[in-house]
């Protein structure tokens, strides 16, 4: 029965349903037409934009990082390298529980709790797709372990870098410096473009002066990743440039010797040559290792390190201040004969001066007075006496335009960061900063290097190199050479470019006097340092210099013993050898050591024994192969 | 075409099916890596299906109606059964472990519902009355809620959707449409409370895939980037670098089209919405002059929910729809939908085959 009821109403019911299905074809068709017009958006009006986005989907710009430059000695000795070294680093979006992956990490490697101190700092700071360091240093073991387990953390990795090492540690320390981790105020100062890839950047000494040439060029990896992180292949490479190998004019031997002569006092000591103003020593003591400072140093460290009285942070040779003391005095000899004074004119010394119209008496170091001596014997006997009078004669400005001439007071132009000028004073500088005359005291005490003349050893040795070479001065440098590790494509620095025209033109006969006065010093029968000169295989010159460093009340007695150490005399020598051709110029500095003759010239007799038996032995060596070349 | 005839095969749709089906190989060839094995085993199954679809298209129109309510009763039970002993897979009860092959009752389901609604609509008239539509929708409704519960919202959807397109087949009047939508209305916020967090989250994610670029909106977004990188002409078939390089997530299977899209571009879209819009043309026409109010109808709702499965992927895989679990209807890879579709249209092909025989 439902047959025939279904038969009957079929074509009522036919046409309801075919309307239907037209409307539903026309449905059909709208929809269709809803979603290509979708598509026709996607693929043609954003195409570009979804282009880029597939693009940096999956095609990643890598850094190649250059390898930093070697620093070398002169005679090819590595002073800092780059050693390969494995470091955890951790990708903190990739990682769950951060808590449980350090547990777990710290069961295969030595976690230590300044390690992770400095990644949760990081981990607040820096976004957490980037690498974070968790770990610097691994040794083999560890990386080893490591590496076996690797697949248990994900978001941790192992990697090989290269790590910035200095071999000899505190003995190169101040002058090399160091580099660290580019730091926020760094990001700010370098281009960024430059540092893609790299991590450290030299923060001291030569590491930072030079660190346009060390640095070198980073390269390019484009390469296709899949959406794991995984690279899968290289498209496009550009290498990286390696950054100069730096060969310094230091002699590490020299370096060593001037550093064990200094012993465990604090000081500087410099030497160079005079004819070419490369630096062969530049040493401070105390030291720090500057390898502390590559990875960050702890905090506790830092403090330990800033707090100790000797501050061994600072690089004395170039950046300690002191009185010269005496060690001026052949410069102020220079002064006066330039002004007329007869070298063979006595003065008688009483063991004080005395200015006229005063009672203040300057004592000269004799108390008992050095009785009749002329300039070739204050110099040799460093007769302050003498000195007063011809202070008191000069004057100051006088004094001070023989002082700019020999360096002092203005930057040597040497190639180390933040170099300090020190300090010739003028009565017109007195008048500018402290608002008062110059007086005729201070003409005196400053003949005798006291009073506001503060020099450094670098400016020191320096002098002396210029009245080694007979009145040139000459700009320090320590680069000698810079060599392209690629090709070996070296370029020396030019010396001669370098030096400056003496601003004053300094008699030749002049000059020759006051050499012969300081070769009596270290070995005539009065000679202040003639202790030092005693038996050299070679001739010096030298001047002793004893700074003070508190003044001594007017009747006061100098009493070391009686003084804590920190305020005893500063003990100065400047030398120079052989002298009638000179090759190495020696500036020592000793704080509170007392005497100079007695603690500063030993150790510039050291240097220079060393000096001149390597040199000799080296003649020997190439005499021997000249025989078969 | 003889041997189709007698076979109750259609030429036109077969030719349009056997097209996609091949269009699919090649796709998934690409998406799955080019791994020849996984390209073997989806020729096996299409093998397989297609014997199912002649098998099926046997069936005399008379039988196929009489056993809908049979076929029905069996699907709900299935469902029941899964819920209750149903193995877990993929985070949701949706097979039924049978020894060697794992049975999705919902499959059944696809068939079951169009085919007991479309039976339920013969019993009684055309267009059919307000009692009626509220039995169909209750035939509807159970197996769906069942489905939904697994939880497989996407299957679910298309369960009630097939059921819908049979009462809209069927002429049913607008005011009751109307009414049905004002229901819906009425019940929304409750059954967005009852939604899965992961199915709430697909919904947001659609206004705003960008919110989540790396959880929710990972998918939609990468595949819009597949899509759109591909400009008018594609990279090129094995070209697709989202796709080769795993951006793209399920891409074998709900995504493919993603894959489709990048290497093929939009002229390859073009073609394949023309292909599967001859399809569904075809089986309207097919409605169309076929005998029978259930022939009409079943033929009819079976074409349009093979549209709407399209359309649904499409839409969600181009990011106008939330992301549903839903294939690409003879593309994506995997076995139950491509038999149940090619059953499908062995039904279709038989009731239109034997339309003189249905007087």
């Amino acid at each position: 029965m439902a047959a025939t009821q279904s038969f009957n109403r079929q074509p009522m019911e036919a046409s309801v349903i075919r309307s239907r299905l037209r409307l539903a074809g026309l449905l059909a068709l709208a929809l269709s037409a809803l979603l290509l017009s979708r598509l026709y958006v996607l693929q043609v009006s954003d195409y570009s934009r979804y282009q880029t986005l597939s693009l940096e989907n999956h095609i990643r710009l890598q850094a190649l990082p250059p390898v930093r430059g070697l620093i070398l000695d002169r005679n090819g000795v590595v002073l800092a390298r780059n050693t390969a070294v494995y470091t955890l680093q951790v990708i903190p979006e990739k990682v769950g529980d951060m808590d449980l992956l350090l547990h777990e990490v710290g069961k295969l490697v030595d976690l230590e709790e300044d390690d992770i101190a400095v990644f949760k700092k990081n981990l607040r700071r820096r976004p957490s797709f980037e690498k974070h360091l968790l770990k610097s240093k691994l040794d083999d073991v560890e990386a080893a372990r490591f590496a076996v387990n690797e697949y248990r953390f994900s978001g941790v990795t192992l990697e090989a870098m290269l790590h910035r090492d200095y071999p000899l540690a505190d003995l190169t320390g101040h002058v090399l410096g160091y580099v660290g981790r580019i730091s926020e105020q760094d990001e700010a100062r370098l281009d960024s473009a430059a540092y893609q890839g790299v991590s450290h950047t030299g923060k001291l000494g030569i590491e930072s002066y030079y660190e346009s040439l060390l640095l070198g060029r980073s390269g390019f990896e484009q390469v296709e990743i899949d959406a794991h992180g995984r690279t899968l292949r290289t498209i496009n490479r550009e290498s990286a440039i390696p950054g100069q190998n730096l060969y310094l004019s230091l002699d590490v031997g020299l370096q060593r010797i001037a550093r064990e002569a200094l012993g465990n006092r604090r000081g500087a000591v410099v030497a160079m040559d005079p004819g070419s103003g490369e630096i062969l020593a530049m040493v401070s003591a105390p030291a720090y290792d500057p390898n502390l400072f590559v990875d960050g140093i702890s905090r506790e460290t830092y403090q330990a390190l800033i707090q100790l009285a000797d501050k061994p942070l600072l690089n004395r040779a170039l950046y300690g201040r002191y009185s010269p003391g005496s060690t001026i005095k052949p410069i102020m000899a220079l002064a006066t004969m330039d002004a007329g004074v007869n070298p063979q004119e006595r003065v008688f010394c009483p063991g004080w001066f005395m200015l006229p119209d005063s009672t203040r008496k300057y004592r000269c170091w004799k108390r008992t007075g050095h009785g009749s001596v002329n300039l070739h014997d204050a110099i040799e006997q460093s007769c302050d006496t003498y000195f007063y009078q011809t202070g008191a004669r000069l004057g100051i400005d006088k004094m001070a335009s023989y002082l700019f001439s020999f360096g002092f007071g203005k930057q040597s132009g040497v190639d180390l960061p933040s170099e300090p000028s020190g300090l010739v004073p003028t009565a017109e500088w007195k008048r500018a900063t402290r608002q008062e005359p110059w007086y005729p005291g201070e003409d005196v005490i400053t003949a005798i290097g006291q009073g506001f003349l503060l020099t450094t050893p670098l400016q020191l040795a320096r002098a002396s190199a210029m009245l080694a070479s007979r009145g040139r001065l000459v700009k320090p440098t320590l680069l000698r050479r810079q060599e392209n590790p690629l090709t070996g494509q070296a370029q020396e620095t030019q010396v001669d470019a370098l030096s400056e025209a003496p601003a004053l033109a300094i008699n030749e006969k002049d000059i020759e006097w006051v050499i012969r006065s300081m070769t009596a010093v270290m070995h005539g029968r009065r000679g202040t340092a003639r202790a030092s000169g005693r038996r050299s295989a070679y001739r010096m010159a030298g001047k002793t210099g004893t700074a003070q460093v508190v003044s001594i009340a007017q009747d006061g007695e100098y009493d070391a013993k009686s003084l804590r150490e920190t305020l005893r005399d500063h003990a100065l020598f400047i030398a120079f050898a052989p002298v009638d051709h000179p090759k190495i110029a020696i500036a020592v500095v000793v704080e509170n050591g007392g005497s100079g003759a007695a603690v500063a010239a030993p150790i510039a007799r050291k240097v220079m024994d060393y000096f001149f038996l390597k040199r000799l032995h080296r003649a020997a060596l190439t005499g021997a192969f000249g025989v078969f070349g | 075409m003889f041997s189709g005839r007698r076979l109750h095969l259609d030429g036109p749709l077969l030719i349009g099916l056997l097209v996609l089906s091949a269009l699919g190989l090649v796709v998934i060839f690409s998406a799955s890596g080019e791994n020849w094995s996984v390209m073997a085993r989806q020729g096996l199954r299409l093998g397989i299906s297609l014997v199912v679809m002649v098998a099926v298209a046997q069936v005399s129109p008379e039988n196929l109606r009489r056993f809908s309510p049979h076929l029905f009763a069996v699907g709900v039970i299935l469902l029941v059964a899964v819920l209750v002993m149903g193995a877990a897979g993929k985070g949701a009860q949706r097979w039924l472990d049978l020894g060697l092959v794992r049975f999705q009752p919902s499959e059944l389901m696809k068939l079951g519902v169009p085919m007991v609604v479309a039976w339920l609509l013969t019993r009684s008239q055309v267009p059919p009355r307000f009692a009626i539509v509220l039995l169909a929708l209750a035939l509807t409704l159970i197996p769906a809620s069942l489905v939904v519960v697994q939880p497989d919202l996407g299957t679910a959807i298309m369960l009630v959707v097939s059921g819908l397109f049979v009462l809209f087949l069927a002429g049913i009047r607008w005011q009751h449409v109307l009414m049905m939508l004002a229901a819906v209305t009425a019940v929304a916020p409750y059954l967005w409370f009852r939604l899965q967090e992961y199915q709430r989250q697909r919904i947001l994610t659609l206004f705003d895939p960008w919110a989540d670029p790396m959880g929710s909106g990972y998918q939609a977004i990468q595949s819009q980037i597949a899509i759109g990188s591909a400009g008018i002409s594609g990279k090129g078939w094995l070209a697709g670098s989202q796709s080769h390089l795993e951006f793209i997530p399920e891409r074998s299977t709900d995504f493919i089209f993603a894959v489709f899209a990048e290497e093929f571009g939009l002229i390859g879209v073009l073609m394949l919405l023309l292909l599967y819009l001859f399809v569904v043309g075809r089986c309207l026409v097919m409605a169309y002059h076929t005998r029978g109010t259930f022939s009409r109808l079943l033929i009819g709702s079976l074409a349009l929910t093979f549209f709407f499965y399209v359309f649904v992927n499409l839409g969600m895989v181009s990011g106008i729809l939330p992301i549903v679990g839903v294939p690409l209807p003879l593309i994506s890879y995997g076995g139950t939908s491509m038999l149940t579709l090619m059953a499908a249209f062995g039904i279709i092909m038989g009731l239109h085959a034997r339309r003189r025989l249905m007087a």
